[in-house]
Protein backbone atom coordinates (compact mmCIF):
# COMPACT_ATOMS: atom_id res chain seq x y z
CA UNK A 1 0.00 0.00 0.00
CA UNK A 2 1.25 3.45 -0.76
CA UNK A 3 -1.50 5.31 1.06
CA UNK A 4 0.19 7.85 3.27
CA UNK A 5 -0.36 7.52 6.99
CA UNK A 6 -1.73 10.85 8.05
CA UNK A 7 -3.19 11.55 11.45
CA UNK A 8 -6.84 10.54 11.58
CA UNK A 9 -9.24 13.41 11.98
CA UNK A 10 -10.97 13.65 15.34
CA UNK A 11 -13.14 16.62 14.43
CA UNK A 12 -16.26 14.62 13.65
CA UNK A 13 -16.16 12.62 16.86
CA UNK A 14 -15.38 15.70 18.98
CA UNK A 15 -18.22 17.80 17.60
CA UNK A 16 -20.62 14.85 17.72
CA UNK A 17 -19.69 14.32 21.39
CA UNK A 18 -19.91 18.05 22.15
CA UNK A 19 -23.30 18.54 20.49
CA UNK A 20 -24.96 15.35 21.73
CA UNK A 21 -23.29 15.04 25.11
CA UNK A 22 -22.44 11.45 24.36
CA UNK A 23 -19.70 9.52 22.64
CA UNK A 24 -21.27 6.17 23.45
CA UNK A 25 -22.75 4.06 20.72
CA UNK A 26 -26.48 4.06 21.23
CA UNK A 27 -27.42 1.70 18.42
CA UNK A 28 -28.55 -1.70 19.64
CA UNK A 29 -28.26 -3.16 16.17
CA UNK A 30 -25.62 -5.94 16.16
CA UNK A 31 -24.66 -5.09 12.56
CA UNK A 32 -24.00 -1.46 13.43
CA UNK A 33 -20.33 -0.56 12.92
CA UNK A 34 -18.26 1.46 15.44
CA UNK A 35 -17.56 3.97 12.66
CA UNK A 36 -21.10 5.36 12.54
CA UNK A 37 -22.06 7.38 15.62
CA UNK A 38 -25.78 7.71 16.32
CA UNK A 39 -27.50 9.64 19.08
CA UNK A 40 -30.94 11.07 19.72
CA UNK A 41 -30.51 14.36 21.56
CA UNK A 42 -32.43 17.49 22.41
CA UNK A 43 -32.00 20.31 19.93
CA UNK A 44 -33.86 23.42 21.06
CA UNK A 45 -37.22 22.05 22.23
CA UNK A 46 -37.29 18.78 20.31
CA UNK A 47 -35.36 15.55 19.84
CA UNK A 48 -33.08 15.24 16.81
CA UNK A 49 -31.09 12.33 15.46
CA UNK A 50 -27.38 13.03 15.06
CA UNK A 51 -25.20 10.92 12.76
CA UNK A 52 -21.48 11.00 12.11
CA UNK A 53 -18.95 8.77 10.32
CA UNK A 54 -15.64 8.50 12.19
CA UNK A 55 -12.37 6.60 11.70
CA UNK A 56 -12.29 3.03 12.98
CA UNK A 57 -8.80 1.47 12.88
CA UNK A 58 -10.36 -1.94 13.63
CA UNK A 59 -12.72 -1.81 10.65
CA UNK A 60 -13.54 -5.15 9.00
CA UNK A 61 -12.89 -3.52 5.66
CA UNK A 62 -9.26 -2.34 5.57
CA UNK A 63 -9.92 0.46 3.05
CA UNK A 64 -12.63 1.95 5.27
CA UNK A 65 -10.68 2.41 8.50
CA UNK A 66 -9.65 6.07 8.30
CA UNK A 67 -12.99 7.81 8.20
CA UNK A 68 -14.00 6.83 4.68
CA UNK A 69 -17.62 5.93 4.00
CA UNK A 70 -17.51 2.25 3.11
CA UNK A 71 -20.09 -0.48 2.69
CA UNK A 72 -20.90 -0.91 6.40
CA UNK A 73 -21.02 2.82 6.99
CA UNK A 74 -23.34 3.55 4.07
CA UNK A 75 -25.79 0.77 4.97
CA UNK A 76 -25.69 1.77 8.66
CA UNK A 77 -26.50 5.38 7.73
CA UNK A 78 -29.34 4.19 5.51
CA UNK A 79 -30.73 1.99 8.31
CA UNK A 80 -30.40 4.74 10.94
CA UNK A 81 -32.18 7.30 8.78
CA UNK A 82 -34.91 4.82 7.81
CA UNK A 83 -35.41 4.07 11.50
CA UNK A 84 -36.25 7.73 12.12
CA UNK A 85 -38.66 7.75 9.17
CA UNK A 86 -40.38 4.54 10.28
CA UNK A 87 -40.74 5.36 13.98
CA UNK A 88 -41.81 9.02 13.80
CA UNK A 89 -44.55 9.04 11.22
CA UNK A 90 -47.00 11.33 12.95
CA UNK A 91 -46.73 14.87 14.23
CA UNK A 92 -43.71 17.04 13.79
CA UNK A 93 -41.11 15.13 11.81
CA UNK A 94 -37.87 14.60 13.73
CA UNK A 95 -34.80 16.51 12.48
CA UNK A 96 -31.78 14.55 11.25
CA UNK A 97 -28.36 16.15 11.71
CA UNK A 98 -25.43 14.79 9.67
CA UNK A 99 -22.10 15.86 11.14
CA UNK A 100 -19.62 15.60 8.29
CA UNK A 101 -15.90 14.98 8.58
CA UNK A 102 -14.96 12.34 6.05
CA UNK A 103 -12.08 11.73 3.69
CA UNK A 104 -14.13 10.23 0.87
CA UNK A 105 -15.90 7.04 -0.04
CA UNK A 106 -13.79 3.89 0.51
CA UNK A 107 -11.53 3.07 -2.43
CA UNK A 108 -11.03 -0.70 -2.46
CA UNK A 109 -11.42 -3.87 -4.47
CA UNK A 110 -13.63 -5.46 -1.78
CA UNK A 111 -15.89 -2.43 -1.93
CA UNK A 112 -16.29 -2.55 -5.71
CA UNK A 113 -16.85 -6.32 -5.72
CA UNK A 114 -19.63 -5.93 -3.15
CA UNK A 115 -21.19 -2.99 -5.07
CA UNK A 116 -20.41 0.04 -2.90
CA UNK A 117 -22.30 2.22 -5.41
CA UNK A 118 -25.44 0.47 -4.23
CA UNK A 119 -24.61 1.01 -0.56
CA UNK A 120 -24.12 4.72 -1.32
CA UNK A 121 -27.46 4.76 -3.14
CA UNK A 122 -29.34 3.31 -0.14
CA UNK A 123 -28.05 6.08 2.16
CA UNK A 124 -28.74 8.76 -0.47
CA UNK A 125 -32.22 7.33 -0.91
CA UNK A 126 -32.87 7.31 2.85
CA UNK A 127 -31.69 10.90 3.42
CA UNK A 128 -33.59 12.23 0.38
CA UNK A 129 -36.73 10.34 1.32
CA UNK A 130 -36.55 11.70 4.88
CA UNK A 131 -36.22 15.24 3.52
CA UNK A 132 -39.10 14.82 1.08
CA UNK A 133 -41.31 13.52 3.90
CA UNK A 134 -40.62 16.67 5.91
CA UNK A 135 -37.81 15.63 8.24
CA UNK A 136 -35.49 18.64 8.34
CA UNK A 137 -32.12 17.19 7.23
CA UNK A 138 -29.19 19.42 8.18
CA UNK A 139 -25.56 18.78 7.29
CA UNK A 140 -22.88 20.36 9.45
CA UNK A 141 -19.47 20.17 7.76
CA UNK A 142 -16.78 20.40 10.46
CA UNK A 143 -13.88 18.93 8.45
CA UNK A 144 -13.55 17.30 5.06
CA UNK A 145 -16.53 16.43 2.87
CA UNK A 146 -15.20 14.81 -0.24
CA UNK A 147 -16.62 13.17 -3.29
CA UNK A 148 -18.84 10.08 -3.01
CA UNK A 149 -18.45 10.17 0.76
CA UNK A 150 -20.33 13.48 0.91
CA UNK A 151 -22.94 12.25 -1.61
CA UNK A 152 -23.61 9.37 0.79
CA UNK A 153 -23.62 11.41 4.01
CA UNK A 154 -24.70 15.04 3.93
CA UNK A 155 -25.32 16.15 0.37
CA UNK A 156 -29.05 15.36 0.43
CA UNK A 157 -29.64 17.84 3.26
CA UNK A 158 -32.20 20.65 3.06
CA UNK A 159 -29.58 22.96 4.56
CA UNK A 160 -25.79 22.65 4.59
CA UNK A 161 -23.83 24.49 7.27
CA UNK A 162 -20.04 24.57 7.39
CA UNK A 163 -17.35 25.96 9.64
CA UNK A 164 -15.48 28.92 8.21
CA UNK A 165 -12.13 27.26 8.84
CA UNK A 166 -9.14 26.33 6.64
CA UNK A 167 -9.53 22.65 7.63
CA UNK A 168 -13.01 22.53 6.12
CA UNK A 169 -13.03 21.29 2.52
CA UNK A 170 -15.99 20.39 0.33
CA UNK A 171 -14.80 19.01 -2.98
CA UNK A 172 -15.32 16.47 -5.75
CA UNK A 173 -11.86 14.97 -5.35
CA UNK A 174 -8.88 15.46 -3.05
CA UNK A 175 -6.33 17.92 -4.35
CA UNK A 176 -3.43 15.60 -5.19
CA UNK A 177 -5.65 13.22 -7.16
CA UNK A 178 -7.43 16.07 -8.96
CA UNK A 179 -4.09 17.56 -10.00
CA UNK A 180 -2.89 14.17 -11.25
CA UNK A 181 -6.03 13.41 -13.24
CA UNK A 182 -6.17 16.87 -14.85
CA UNK A 183 -2.39 16.75 -15.49
CA UNK A 184 -1.65 19.86 -13.47
CA UNK A 185 0.56 20.58 -10.50
CA UNK A 186 -1.09 21.40 -7.19
CA UNK A 187 0.25 24.97 -7.57
CA UNK A 188 -1.32 25.29 -11.03
CA UNK A 189 -4.61 23.98 -9.68
CA UNK A 190 -4.54 26.55 -6.86
CA UNK A 191 -3.82 29.33 -9.37
CA UNK A 192 -6.72 28.30 -11.63
CA UNK A 193 -9.04 28.08 -8.64
CA UNK A 194 -8.54 31.79 -8.00
CA UNK A 195 -10.67 32.57 -11.07
CA UNK A 196 -12.62 29.33 -11.49
CA UNK A 197 -14.60 29.04 -8.27
CA UNK A 198 -15.88 25.43 -8.61
CA UNK A 199 -12.26 24.22 -8.62
CA UNK A 200 -11.36 25.91 -5.35
CA UNK A 201 -10.63 23.99 -2.15
CA UNK A 202 -11.37 27.02 0.03
CA UNK A 203 -14.64 26.92 1.92
CA UNK A 204 -15.17 30.68 1.43
CA UNK A 205 -15.10 30.05 -2.34
CA UNK A 206 -17.46 27.10 -2.03
CA UNK A 207 -19.84 29.43 -0.19
CA UNK A 208 -19.95 31.65 -3.30
CA UNK A 209 -21.62 28.82 -5.28
CA UNK A 210 -24.86 29.37 -3.36
CA UNK A 211 -25.13 25.78 -2.17
CA UNK A 212 -24.29 26.47 1.47
CA UNK A 213 -26.93 27.77 3.86
CA UNK A 214 -24.47 29.29 6.29
CA UNK A 215 -20.80 29.58 7.19
CA UNK A 216 -20.22 29.49 10.93
CA UNK A 217 -17.16 31.24 12.29
CA UNK A 218 -15.59 29.28 15.13
CA UNK A 219 -12.32 30.06 16.87
CA UNK A 220 -11.31 26.45 17.25
CA UNK A 221 -12.74 23.91 14.83
CA UNK A 222 -10.49 21.16 16.20
CA UNK A 223 -11.51 21.53 19.86
CA UNK A 224 -15.11 22.50 20.58
CA UNK A 225 -15.32 25.29 23.18
CA UNK A 226 -18.27 25.61 25.56
CA UNK A 227 -19.58 28.93 24.21
CA UNK A 228 -19.14 27.77 20.63
CA UNK A 229 -20.95 24.48 21.20
CA UNK A 230 -23.92 26.59 22.30
CA UNK A 231 -23.58 28.82 19.24
CA UNK A 232 -23.41 25.87 16.82
CA UNK A 233 -26.36 24.21 18.51
CA UNK A 234 -28.38 27.40 18.06
CA UNK A 235 -27.41 27.66 14.40
CA UNK A 236 -28.53 24.06 13.87
CA UNK A 237 -31.88 24.77 15.50
CA UNK A 238 -32.30 27.87 13.34
CA UNK A 239 -31.49 25.85 10.23
CA UNK A 240 -34.09 23.25 11.26
CA UNK A 241 -36.72 25.98 11.59
CA UNK A 242 -35.67 27.47 8.26
CA UNK A 243 -35.85 24.07 6.53
CA UNK A 244 -39.40 23.62 7.82
CA UNK A 245 -40.36 26.88 6.12
CA UNK A 246 -38.74 25.98 2.81
CA UNK A 247 -39.15 23.61 -0.11
CA UNK A 248 -38.66 19.87 0.36
CA UNK A 249 -36.47 19.63 -2.76
CA UNK A 250 -32.97 21.03 -3.30
CA UNK A 251 -34.05 24.10 -5.32
CA UNK A 252 -32.69 26.46 -2.65
CA UNK A 253 -29.23 25.59 -4.00
CA UNK A 254 -29.85 27.34 -7.33
CA UNK A 255 -32.37 29.99 -6.19
CA UNK A 256 -30.17 31.42 -3.42
CA UNK A 257 -28.68 34.93 -3.90
CA UNK A 258 -25.12 33.61 -4.39
CA UNK A 259 -26.26 31.02 -6.93
CA UNK A 260 -27.75 33.76 -9.08
CA UNK A 261 -24.27 34.94 -10.05
CA UNK A 262 -22.15 31.79 -9.85
CA UNK A 263 -24.69 29.25 -11.14
CA UNK A 264 -26.17 31.34 -13.92
CA UNK A 265 -25.59 28.48 -16.39
CA UNK A 266 -27.63 26.15 -14.16
CA UNK A 267 -30.45 28.68 -13.99
CA UNK A 268 -30.39 29.41 -17.75
CA UNK A 269 -30.41 25.71 -18.69
CA UNK A 270 -33.22 25.02 -16.26
CA UNK A 271 -35.39 27.89 -17.49
CA UNK A 272 -34.85 26.94 -21.15
CA UNK A 273 -35.71 23.32 -20.41
CA UNK A 274 -39.01 24.33 -18.79
CA UNK A 275 -39.94 26.47 -21.80
CA UNK A 276 -39.05 23.85 -24.41
CA UNK A 277 -40.65 20.96 -22.53
CA UNK A 278 -43.98 22.75 -22.38
CA UNK A 279 -43.82 23.66 -26.07
CA UNK A 280 -44.24 20.00 -26.89
CA UNK A 281 -47.53 18.36 -26.17
CA UNK B 1 -35.52 22.30 -30.70
CA UNK B 2 -34.34 19.88 -33.36
CA UNK B 3 -36.83 18.03 -35.49
CA UNK B 4 -36.22 14.61 -36.94
CA UNK B 5 -35.47 14.49 -40.65
CA UNK B 6 -36.30 11.70 -43.08
CA UNK B 7 -32.66 10.78 -43.54
CA UNK B 8 -32.20 10.41 -39.80
CA UNK B 9 -35.22 8.15 -39.67
CA UNK B 10 -33.71 5.85 -42.31
CA UNK B 11 -30.44 5.77 -40.44
CA UNK B 12 -32.26 4.64 -37.32
CA UNK B 13 -34.10 1.87 -39.19
CA UNK B 14 -30.80 0.53 -40.43
CA UNK B 15 -29.17 0.77 -37.04
CA UNK B 16 -31.83 -1.37 -35.36
CA UNK B 17 -30.05 -4.43 -36.66
CA UNK B 18 -26.69 -3.07 -35.64
CA UNK B 19 -24.51 -2.60 -32.58
CA UNK B 20 -25.83 -0.17 -29.98
CA UNK B 21 -22.35 0.56 -28.66
CA UNK B 22 -21.22 1.90 -32.03
CA UNK B 23 -23.94 4.57 -31.97
CA UNK B 24 -23.37 8.09 -30.68
CA UNK B 25 -25.15 9.27 -27.55
CA UNK B 26 -27.84 10.96 -29.66
CA UNK B 27 -28.36 7.95 -31.94
CA UNK B 28 -28.68 5.69 -28.90
CA UNK B 29 -31.45 7.86 -27.48
CA UNK B 30 -33.27 8.01 -30.85
CA UNK B 31 -33.08 4.24 -31.21
CA UNK B 32 -35.03 3.72 -27.98
CA UNK B 33 -38.01 5.96 -28.71
CA UNK B 34 -41.00 5.34 -30.98
CA UNK B 35 -40.21 6.53 -34.47
CA UNK B 36 -41.22 10.14 -35.04
CA UNK B 37 -42.43 10.54 -31.44
CA UNK B 38 -39.56 12.57 -30.07
CA UNK B 39 -38.10 16.06 -29.94
CA UNK B 40 -34.72 17.02 -28.60
CA UNK B 41 -34.67 19.55 -25.77
CA UNK B 42 -31.74 21.96 -25.41
CA UNK B 43 -30.09 20.47 -28.48
CA UNK B 44 -26.86 21.63 -30.11
CA UNK B 45 -28.53 24.67 -31.76
CA UNK B 46 -29.47 26.08 -28.38
CA UNK B 47 -25.76 26.33 -27.60
CA UNK B 48 -26.05 25.78 -23.86
CA UNK B 49 -22.35 25.35 -23.22
CA UNK B 50 -20.23 24.98 -20.15
CA UNK B 51 -18.98 28.40 -19.04
CA UNK B 52 -16.02 26.80 -17.23
CA UNK B 53 -14.27 24.78 -19.96
CA UNK B 54 -13.22 27.70 -22.20
CA UNK B 55 -11.58 29.32 -19.18
CA UNK B 56 -9.35 26.23 -19.07
CA UNK B 57 -8.66 26.06 -22.82
CA UNK B 58 -10.95 23.06 -23.24
CA UNK B 59 -13.34 23.17 -26.22
CA UNK B 60 -16.92 22.99 -24.97
CA UNK B 61 -19.70 21.16 -26.80
CA UNK B 62 -22.94 22.89 -27.73
CA UNK B 63 -25.07 20.25 -26.00
CA UNK B 64 -22.58 19.86 -23.12
CA UNK B 65 -22.35 16.15 -23.90
CA UNK B 66 -25.86 15.42 -22.73
CA UNK B 67 -28.77 14.62 -25.04
CA UNK B 68 -32.36 14.90 -23.80
CA UNK B 69 -35.16 13.52 -25.95
CA UNK B 70 -38.79 13.80 -24.94
CA UNK B 71 -40.90 11.24 -26.73
CA UNK B 72 -42.76 7.98 -26.36
CA UNK B 73 -41.96 4.31 -25.81
CA UNK B 74 -44.81 2.03 -26.90
CA UNK B 75 -46.99 5.11 -27.01
CA UNK B 76 -46.27 6.09 -23.41
CA UNK B 77 -44.51 9.37 -22.47
CA UNK B 78 -40.83 8.94 -21.74
CA UNK B 79 -37.76 11.15 -21.50
CA UNK B 80 -34.45 9.67 -22.57
CA UNK B 81 -31.30 11.20 -21.10
CA UNK B 82 -28.11 10.16 -22.85
CA UNK B 83 -24.54 10.91 -21.83
CA UNK B 84 -22.33 11.34 -24.90
CA UNK B 85 -19.41 8.94 -24.37
CA UNK B 86 -17.21 10.79 -26.88
CA UNK B 87 -17.26 14.15 -25.06
CA UNK B 88 -15.02 14.44 -21.99
CA UNK B 89 -15.53 10.75 -21.18
CA UNK B 90 -19.26 11.21 -20.70
CA UNK B 91 -18.52 13.37 -17.68
CA UNK B 92 -21.09 15.46 -15.85
CA UNK B 93 -20.72 19.23 -15.78
CA UNK B 94 -22.85 22.11 -14.55
CA UNK B 95 -24.96 22.46 -17.71
CA UNK B 96 -25.45 18.75 -18.39
CA UNK B 97 -26.34 18.34 -14.73
CA UNK B 98 -28.91 21.13 -14.84
CA UNK B 99 -30.44 19.72 -18.04
CA UNK B 100 -30.87 16.30 -16.40
CA UNK B 101 -32.31 17.63 -13.13
CA UNK B 102 -34.77 19.87 -14.98
CA UNK B 103 -35.90 17.04 -17.29
CA UNK B 104 -36.46 14.72 -14.32
CA UNK B 105 -38.37 17.45 -12.45
CA UNK B 106 -40.62 18.06 -15.47
CA UNK B 107 -41.27 14.33 -15.89
CA UNK B 108 -42.15 14.28 -12.19
CA UNK B 109 -44.49 17.26 -12.51
CA UNK B 110 -46.26 15.69 -15.52
CA UNK B 111 -46.49 12.33 -13.75
CA UNK B 112 -48.05 13.95 -10.67
CA UNK B 113 -50.55 15.65 -12.96
CA UNK B 114 -51.62 12.32 -14.39
CA UNK B 115 -49.41 12.15 -17.47
CA UNK B 116 -47.08 9.41 -16.25
CA UNK B 117 -43.68 10.06 -17.81
CA UNK B 118 -40.89 7.55 -17.28
CA UNK B 119 -37.18 8.39 -17.53
CA UNK B 120 -34.33 6.42 -19.03
CA UNK B 121 -30.74 7.41 -18.32
CA UNK B 122 -28.01 6.13 -20.61
CA UNK B 123 -25.02 5.96 -18.34
CA UNK B 124 -21.79 6.18 -20.28
CA UNK B 125 -19.86 8.27 -17.83
CA UNK B 126 -16.72 8.51 -15.78
CA UNK B 127 -18.60 10.68 -13.30
CA UNK B 128 -18.03 14.29 -12.30
CA UNK B 129 -16.20 16.43 -14.89
CA UNK B 130 -13.12 17.48 -12.96
CA UNK B 131 -12.67 20.89 -14.66
CA UNK B 132 -16.09 21.74 -13.18
CA UNK B 133 -15.39 19.84 -9.96
CA UNK B 134 -17.72 21.18 -7.28
CA UNK B 135 -20.59 22.10 -9.57
CA UNK B 136 -20.42 18.59 -11.03
CA UNK B 137 -20.62 16.97 -7.61
CA UNK B 138 -23.44 19.31 -6.59
CA UNK B 139 -25.28 18.32 -9.78
CA UNK B 140 -24.98 14.61 -8.90
CA UNK B 141 -26.70 15.23 -5.54
CA UNK B 142 -29.44 17.23 -7.27
CA UNK B 143 -29.96 14.59 -9.97
CA UNK B 144 -30.21 11.85 -7.34
CA UNK B 145 -32.85 13.85 -5.47
CA UNK B 146 -34.97 14.45 -8.59
CA UNK B 147 -34.54 10.81 -9.67
CA UNK B 148 -35.87 9.59 -6.29
CA UNK B 149 -38.72 12.07 -6.50
CA UNK B 150 -39.82 10.93 -9.97
CA UNK B 151 -39.49 7.27 -8.94
CA UNK B 152 -42.55 7.69 -6.69
CA UNK B 153 -44.74 8.12 -9.77
CA UNK B 154 -43.03 6.56 -12.77
CA UNK B 155 -40.33 3.97 -13.43
CA UNK B 156 -36.78 5.26 -13.83
CA UNK B 157 -34.41 3.08 -15.82
CA UNK B 158 -30.63 3.04 -16.08
CA UNK B 159 -28.98 1.54 -19.13
CA UNK B 160 -25.27 1.12 -19.60
CA UNK B 161 -24.13 -0.58 -22.78
CA UNK B 162 -20.45 0.35 -22.87
CA UNK B 163 -17.77 0.92 -23.69
CA UNK B 164 -17.22 3.80 -21.27
CA UNK B 165 -19.40 2.14 -18.66
CA UNK B 166 -20.60 3.93 -15.55
CA UNK B 167 -18.32 5.11 -12.75
CA UNK B 168 -18.20 7.88 -10.17
CA UNK B 169 -21.14 9.60 -8.56
CA UNK B 170 -23.49 8.83 -11.44
CA UNK B 171 -23.25 5.13 -10.50
CA UNK B 172 -25.55 5.96 -7.59
CA UNK B 173 -28.34 6.35 -10.16
CA UNK B 174 -27.96 2.67 -11.03
CA UNK B 175 -28.45 1.88 -7.34
CA UNK B 176 -31.55 4.09 -7.23
CA UNK B 177 -33.10 2.90 -10.50
CA UNK B 178 -36.35 0.95 -10.81
CA UNK B 179 -34.62 -1.20 -13.42
CA UNK B 180 -31.02 -1.61 -14.57
CA UNK B 181 -30.19 -2.89 -18.06
CA UNK B 182 -26.60 -3.87 -18.85
CA UNK B 183 -24.58 -5.59 -21.57
CA UNK B 184 -21.54 -7.85 -21.17
CA UNK B 185 -19.44 -4.97 -22.48
CA UNK B 186 -20.59 -2.54 -19.79
CA UNK B 187 -18.99 -1.90 -16.43
CA UNK B 188 -20.62 -0.45 -13.35
CA UNK B 189 -18.87 0.71 -10.19
CA UNK B 190 -18.32 3.70 -7.90
CA UNK B 191 -14.53 3.90 -8.12
CA UNK B 192 -12.83 2.97 -11.36
CA UNK B 193 -9.96 0.45 -11.18
CA UNK B 194 -7.38 3.14 -12.10
CA UNK B 195 -8.47 5.33 -9.20
CA UNK B 196 -8.23 2.47 -6.71
CA UNK B 197 -4.79 1.54 -8.01
CA UNK B 198 -3.70 5.19 -7.66
CA UNK B 199 -4.98 5.35 -4.08
CA UNK B 200 -3.88 1.99 -2.72
CA UNK B 201 -1.45 0.42 -5.16
CA UNK B 202 -1.40 -2.36 -7.71
CA UNK B 203 -1.71 -5.04 -4.98
CA UNK B 204 -5.18 -3.71 -4.21
CA UNK B 205 -6.30 -3.41 -7.82
CA UNK B 206 -4.34 -4.08 -10.99
CA UNK B 207 -6.26 -1.87 -13.39
CA UNK B 208 -4.45 -3.35 -16.42
CA UNK B 209 -5.94 -6.78 -15.65
CA UNK B 210 -8.99 -6.61 -17.90
CA UNK B 211 -10.26 -10.02 -16.81
CA UNK B 212 -10.23 -8.89 -13.19
CA UNK B 213 -11.92 -5.57 -14.02
CA UNK B 214 -14.80 -7.29 -15.84
CA UNK B 215 -15.04 -10.03 -13.20
CA UNK B 216 -15.81 -7.30 -10.65
CA UNK B 217 -17.48 -4.42 -12.51
CA UNK B 218 -18.70 -6.19 -15.65
CA UNK B 219 -22.36 -6.19 -16.68
CA UNK B 220 -22.64 -9.97 -16.52
CA UNK B 221 -21.28 -10.06 -12.94
CA UNK B 222 -23.66 -7.31 -11.84
CA UNK B 223 -26.54 -9.20 -13.45
CA UNK B 224 -25.58 -12.61 -12.02
CA UNK B 225 -25.33 -11.13 -8.50
CA UNK B 226 -28.81 -9.58 -8.77
CA UNK B 227 -27.65 -5.98 -9.09
CA UNK B 228 -29.13 -5.59 -12.57
CA UNK B 229 -32.49 -6.65 -13.96
CA UNK B 230 -31.74 -7.42 -17.60
CA UNK B 231 -28.59 -8.52 -19.41
CA UNK B 232 -28.80 -7.84 -23.13
CA UNK B 233 -26.68 -8.39 -26.19
CA UNK B 234 -25.18 -5.34 -27.88
CA UNK B 235 -27.98 -5.13 -30.45
CA UNK B 236 -30.13 -2.05 -30.90
CA UNK B 237 -33.34 -4.03 -31.29
CA UNK B 238 -32.66 -6.22 -28.26
CA UNK B 239 -31.91 -3.25 -26.03
CA UNK B 240 -34.99 -1.36 -27.22
CA UNK B 241 -37.14 -4.45 -26.57
CA UNK B 242 -35.71 -4.83 -23.06
CA UNK B 243 -36.58 -1.21 -22.33
CA UNK B 244 -40.14 -1.62 -23.62
CA UNK B 245 -40.54 -4.69 -21.41
CA UNK B 246 -39.43 -3.08 -18.14
CA UNK B 247 -41.45 0.08 -18.81
CA UNK B 248 -44.52 -2.04 -19.49
CA UNK B 249 -44.01 -3.73 -16.10
CA UNK B 250 -44.32 -0.30 -14.44
CA UNK B 251 -43.05 0.45 -10.96
CA UNK B 252 -41.41 -2.49 -9.19
CA UNK B 253 -42.96 -3.73 -5.92
CA UNK B 254 -39.83 -2.73 -4.07
CA UNK B 255 -36.91 -0.59 -5.16
CA UNK B 256 -33.49 -2.16 -4.75
CA UNK B 257 -32.13 0.87 -2.86
CA UNK B 258 -34.68 0.37 -0.06
CA UNK B 259 -33.58 -3.23 0.60
CA UNK B 260 -31.20 -2.30 3.39
CA UNK B 261 -31.55 -5.33 5.68
CA UNK B 262 -30.93 -7.80 2.87
CA UNK B 263 -27.72 -6.08 1.83
CA UNK B 264 -26.48 -5.49 5.39
CA UNK B 265 -26.79 -9.20 6.08
CA UNK B 266 -24.92 -9.97 2.89
CA UNK B 267 -22.12 -7.57 3.81
CA UNK B 268 -21.96 -8.94 7.37
CA UNK B 269 -21.55 -12.47 5.99
CA UNK B 270 -18.52 -11.61 3.83
CA UNK B 271 -15.06 -12.74 4.88
CA UNK B 272 -13.07 -9.53 4.62
CA UNK B 273 -9.67 -11.00 5.60
CA UNK B 274 -9.06 -11.51 1.91
CA UNK B 275 -10.38 -10.17 -1.38
CA UNK B 276 -13.90 -11.31 -2.23
CA UNK B 277 -14.05 -13.88 -5.00
CA UNK B 278 -16.49 -12.67 -7.67
CA UNK B 279 -17.49 -16.24 -8.58
CA UNK B 280 -18.36 -17.11 -4.99
CA UNK B 281 -20.43 -13.94 -4.84
CA UNK B 282 -22.49 -15.20 -7.78
CA UNK B 283 -23.50 -18.16 -5.61
CA UNK B 284 -24.17 -16.25 -2.38
CA UNK B 285 -25.86 -13.25 -4.02
CA UNK B 286 -27.67 -15.40 -6.52
CA UNK B 287 -30.30 -13.51 -8.43
CA UNK B 288 -33.89 -14.53 -7.90
CA UNK B 289 -35.57 -16.15 -10.92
Amino acid sequence: MNAEHTALSERGRRWFTALTGTSAQTSTDPMHPASVLVADTKLADETARFLCVVPNPQARFPMASQGEVGLEEAYALAASVREVIDTHKSGKRRPIIAIVDLKSQAYGRREETAAIYHAAATATDAYATARMLGHPVIALVVGQALSGGFLTHGYQANRILAFDDPGVVIHAMHKEAAARVTRRTVAELDKLAETIIPLSYKIEDFAKLGILHELIKVKNAEQPQVDEIKLVSERLATAVADARQGELDLSVRWTSPSAKSSRHATIAAREAMFVQWDNIK
Amino acid sequence: MTTMTETKSEAVEFSKRASFIELSGRERAIALLDQGSWRELLGPFDRMESPWLVMQNITPQSDDGCIILKGKVDGQPCVVISMEPAFQGGSLGEVSGAKITAALDLACRDSKNGKVTSAVVLLETGGVRLPEANLGLAAVAEICSSFISLRQYAPVVCLSAGTVGCFGGMSLLAGLASYVILTRESRLGLNGPEVIEQEHGIEEFDSSDRKLVWAIDGGEQRYMTGMADVLVKDKVEEIAAALRKVLKAGLPKIHRSTQIDLFRKRIAALNTDQQIDPNTLRQTWKRES
